[in-house]
């Protein structure tokens, strides 16, 4: 689809996309955020309206694809440095709470 | 030649042997300490370390090598740009402590060039933001006005330069970063042709838009630092095989003969103060011989939308690795997924959650097509539009920002205000194209003014060389 969304941003779709973005909110954060988000996507909707069928999208402003460097082993970073930066280390790994396991 | 900067007088005065380096870095730690107390430009201030590279300076002139073209000067460097060793925060909460294994490529640059590095500066958190406001820290104030915002969201790296701290530093630019605050700071302050220097080191907002570059008090310092910094860099796949050549006479050359391209689409909607600085700006260079015309190019107009579109959505992308798992905060949880949340909801600052959602649901099943898509159009549009025009001009002229520095407090509740300080500043990001902003004047309320000369991609050296007759001309 490529015809502008009807309706504004609601209440409901902003709890959804905080949820995808792994972020929690709170009653009055989701007020306040629904609010905000719908005033840019009004603002944005002079773009969502223009009928720009036929031009391509431009992703990135360089036309390079395919960078690539020589096949050759070099050192990487210093591996007890980069584990000393992480909130918790177990045997030389990055250690995480439960993965697989009920939901909160 | 146009006339060396202050950082370039004093690079020859080290390099020489007639200063020391460690001199110099003493005095900008001595003006830090004295006058940063109440604009907070510095969120780190690397003072031993400074010392000890202005010694290892000092001591290569004394063996008789030469340290590099920016032998001993002071350089601050915003707080996205990693530093081994030294705490990088993007002043967010979420990297609160963390200390990068690896320096960024500029920095290399830098310390290989024989600058000093003195400090981290303040900035919106993760780049996001127009006035320095978004900091876990608190707040830069504008040097000129301390009640005043100084721009953001290099707001830190701007008034370190404008306060006397530092006479170069480093900031990044993704829909204004750099110019919007030199504008408002009074500074220089120029965003690159993307690719030309190296954003390996960088910490992300917005890929494809993203660029470092310099600060200064005048455009050959700026220009100066910019070809410390530049250059291929096999470490980012982005960067550009071969290097933006400014060759040294350049500057100085003048602008007979340059076709200049004022737009008003450039400073249509920007305060009357402004407006008048920009046609004067107009007129200065057309009295030292520029070919000036008026060129509209309206698709411009529609930069602001795109970006805060395309920006948020590669943020969001971008921002994901902040999950508590390899460096920064972590919030502890009974399982990972609930970790995340914690993390992230206690790490991220209130405009960073606001682009993280807005990109999120621009990119989300059902929307990409009609934001994300239709952004990327517009973006081809900008692009095309700036092409048309620089087929009968060789720069474009501008405001760099609608207003002069607004107070602190003013926008902070109010995004689309605060976004609307990027408007003349987008464009050039979404294009990839160089732009630098210059000191031009002041407002009716007395603080600085800032013209914009914008560039198609690689066309530094003409950017520059109206930039410097710009200076040159300034009220």
């Amino acid at each position: 689809m490529s015809a502008p969304p009807s309706g504004r941003l609601g209440r409901a779709e902003v709890a959804h996309v905080a949820r995808l973005a792994r972020l929690s909110l709170t009653d009055e954060e989701l007020d306040r955020y629904t609010g905000q988000l719908a005033q840019v996507l009004d603002h944005a909707a002079d773009v969502a309206a223009l009928d720009l069928t036929g031009v391509r999208p431009t992703a990135h402003p360089l036309p390079v694809v395919n960078v690539l460097r020589p096949d050759e082993p070099r050192p990487g970073l210093d591996r007890d440095e980069v584990l000393a930066a992480a909130p918790e280390v177990e045997d030389d790994r990055f250690k995480v709470p439960r993965i697989v396991g009920e939901a909160p | 030649m146009s006339p060396p900067g202050p950082a370039g007088l004093l690079a020859a005065a080290v390099r020489s042997g007639e200063r020391s380096a460690r001199s110099a870095v003493e005095e900008a730690l001595a003006t830090m300490a004295a006058s940063d107390g109440g604009l907070h430009a510095f969120v780190c201030v690397t003072a031993d370390e400074a010392r000890r590279a202005a010694d290892d300076v000092d001591r290569a002139v004394a063996d008789g090598q030469d340290p590099g073209p920016l032998a001993g000067v002071p350089v601050a460097l915003k707080d996205n740009l990693c530093t081994r060793g030294v705490p990088t925060t993007c002043s967010s909460r979420i990297l609160e402590g963390w200390r990068p294994p690896y320096d960024a490529t500029v920095v290399t640059r830098l310390r290989r060039a024989g600058a000093v590095v003195v400090g981290k500066t303040n900035m919106d958190e993760f780049a996001m933001g127009s006035s320095t406001e978004n900091s876990s820290s608190g707040p830069t104030r504008n040097p000129k006005d301390t009640s005043r915002v100084p721009g953001g969201s290099s707001g830190g790296s701007a008034a370190a330069v404008a306060a006397g701290m530092v006479p170069l530093s480093l900031g990044s630019d993704t829909g204004g970063s750099i110019r919007q605050p030199a504008a408002l700071c009074g500074v220089v302050g120029m965003k690159p042709t993307y690719g030309a220097v190296s954003r390996y080191g960088l910490v992300a907002f917005a890929s494809s838009l993203d660029q470092i570059g310099p600060f200064a008090t005048t455009v050959d310092d700026a220009a100066l630092l910019f070809t410390v910094i530049a250059g291929h860099d096999p470490a980012d796949s982005t960067s550009l095989a071969e290097p933006v050549e400014i060759p040294p006479q350049a500057l100085g050359a003048g602008v007979a003969g340059v076709r200049v391209g004022l737009c008003p689409d450039l400073f249509e909607g920007a305060s009357p103060d402004v407006v008048r600085r920009v046609r004067q700006a107009a007129e200065a260079l057309a009295a030292a011989g520029a070919l000036v015309e008026e060129v509209a190019v309206p698709e411009l107009g529609y930069g602001l939308s795109a970006y805060y579109l395309i920006a948020p959505a590669e943020a969001s992308s971008n921002l994901a690795r902040y999950d508590g798992v390899r460096y920064g905060l972590r919030v502890g949880a009974p399982d990972v997924a609930a970790m995340n949340t914690a993390t992230r909801t206690a790490g991220f600052g209130d405009e960073v959650k606001r682009r993280i959602m807005l990109g999120t649901y621009a990119l989300s099943a059902g929307y990409y097509d009609a934001y994300y898509g239709q952004a990327q159009r517009v973006r081809t549009l900008v692009i095309e539009a700036f092409a048309r025009a620089y087929a009968r001009v060789d720069v474009l002229l501008g405001a760099t920002t609608p207003s002069t520095a607004f107070p602190i407090g003013d926008r902070v509740d109010d995004p689309m205000a605060m976004y609307r300080s990027d408007l003349f500043t987008v464009p050039s990001n979404l294009a990839g194209h160089p732009a630098v902003s210059v000191p031009f004047g002041t407002g009716d309320d007395g603080l600085p003014v800032g013209v914009q000369v914008l560039a198609p991609a690689l066309g530094e050296a003409v950017m520059l060389q109206v930039a410097a007759a710009l200076e040159g001309a300034a009220p």
